[in-house]
């Protein structure tokens, strides 16, 4: 479903992604995991086009999509979770979901998407009427995540989705990625709690500098020693 | 003494009470962790320490001195500095500027540049950030953001830090390393107040631990007094 073909980027002279290959097949849950600085959110924002690509294309169904804007990218499927929320602060929660939803395709189901948000993070309907900036962190992460899922994606790329949440909801995060990937979703994660996130994988890349070091299924990843303490950190 | 205390600390945004009547002390030389629930009230009641907010009801005192409705840059000139959960770097800035703002702005007055520049890059080193002194502080990963916020915070030189997620993002070797650091500055005087969700930290480097659930403390303790806490697992950890 999703092919990244050798890319390479930059931040200025610095080159942060190394001829990073991957691909995540439909209905995967595939994690990328490695320290911090490895290049991971890097990764996503090169297949949202939010960075420059030096070289090297991405390929989604079947066709290039490394030259198209980001505004087309969500059109035709591909939802991206944010590190960081950038939520619409002056707009309210319920605002900040029904942009999640703005393409064409979805729009005119935003109400039964939104019901569908409000059920899976019943505090964002609590919270419907105010502005996104006097939400907590945690319950800004919830919106985000809330955001992402409006457009009802078939890839959804998920950056960190269990930082700043409590334990209980971190579970609770997690239950919605499988959950979503279960109606058929295609989940591409980014995650710093690497143990849960090799759990729920399908498969996982491993990465460190900017490059792919290597790739295996989650559990398998789990299991070695050597994974393990050279690169995830357990 | 305390070095810093609350008494019956209160917020409320229009009809939502953020924090409700909460009282707490921290004594000199602690390592205090605040846990709860998203939308508990632990940001808000670090804003109103700091002086961001102005609390509607109670009091803070520090070392004695009653400072709630003091300003955040006089608060930070008594020594109490924090970080943000959201982080709040400049972003145009070199990471030593960064951390030089810090330097110049915060408790010691007066200072000069060439001695700021020396201190800010012990700091650097000291939250693992050397290299990155020349990056503009918008290019570093947002776990790096947080060290930049720590060292700019440790520069104010405060007596008391109050830390907001300063783990989230980091996997479970950084973490240990995030951990050390602040152990570290719990050795030279500093008193650590800390929100943080990353269990297996706050359980480690806590003395104490006190729990908010909506804008009420609910409970404090040793960190194996709240692990085993009926109502702290019901609440917040989970099983």
């Amino acid at each position: 479903m999703l092919k990244v073909n050798n890319i390479n980027t930059y931040y200025g002279k610095l080159q942060a992604l190394w001829d990073v290959s991957f691909r995540a097949e439909e209905k995967e849950i595939v994690a990328l995991v490695g320290a911090n600085g490895a290049g991971k959110t890097t990764i996503l924002n090169a297949i949202s086009n939010l960075i420059h690509l030096a070289s090297g294309t991405v390929e989604f169904l079947g066709r290039r999509i490394d030259k198209m804007p980001p505004y087309r990218l969500a059109e035709i499927g591909i939802s991206h979770i944010p590190e960081g929320r950038k939520l619409f602060p002056d707009m309210t929660v319920r605002e900040n979901l029904e942009l999640g939803a703005y393409t064409h395709q979805v729009w005119k189901n935003k109400g039964e998407m939104l019901e569908y948000v409000y059920q899976i993070f019943p505090r964002l309907k609590e919270r419907a009427g105010q502005l996104a900036r006097t939400l907590s962190g945690g319950e800004q992460q919830m919106l985000a995540m809330g955001r992402g899922l409006m457009s009802r994606p078939r890839l959804c790329m998920l950056d960190e989705p269990s930082s700043g949440l409590a334990p209980l909801l971190i579970m609770e995060i997690f239950e919605v990625i499988k959950a979503l990937n279960d109606q058929g979703t295609t989940i591409l994660l980014v995650e710093q709690n690497t143990k849960r996130a090799l759990e729920i994988a399908d498969r996982a890349y491993v990465l460190e500098n900017g490059r792919i070091m290597l790739q295996g299924k989650g559990e398998e990843l789990l299991r070695n020693n050597h994974v393990k303490v050279a690169y995830l950190g357990l | 003494m305390p070095i810093i205390e609350g008494e019956r600390v209160s917020k409320n945004f229009g009809g939502l009470a953020a924090v409700v009547n909460v009282d707490f002390h921290i004594d000199q030389g602690e390592i205090v962790g605040l846990i709860g629930p998203n939308g508990a009230g632990k940001t808000t009641l670090f804003n109103l320490i700091s002086g961001a907010l102005a609390t509607t009801a109670g009091t803070i005192r520090f070392k004695g001195e009653n400072i709630t409705g003091l300003k955040p840059h006089q608060i930070c000139k008594r020594r109490v500095a924090r970080t943000f959960q959201s982080v709040k770097v400049f972003s145009n800035m070199t990471v030593l500027d960064n951390v030089l703002a810090g330097s110049l702005f915060g408790a010691s007055t007066g200072m000069r540049m060439h001695d700021a520049k020396a201190e800010a890059m012990e700091l650097l080193e000291f939250v693992g950030l050397s290299a990155k002194e020349g990056s503009l502080a918008k290019d570093l990963t947002i776990a790096n953001q947080k060290r930049v916020e720590v060292a700019r915070a440790l520069a104010t030189k405060p007596e008391l830090l109050l830390l907001d997620e300063v783990m989230s993002g980091l996997n479970p070797t950084e973490v240990a390393q995030v951990t050390e650091l602040i152990k570290k500055m719990r050795d030279k005087g500093i008193t650590v107040f800390m929100i943080e969700h990353v269990m297996k930290a706050i359980m480690d480097i806590s003395d104490r631990i006190i729990v908010l659930h909506h804008g009420e403390k609910i409970a404090e303790g040793t960190p194996s007094e709240i692990a085993k806490s009926q109502k702290v697992i019901e609440v917040y950890l989970g099983d």
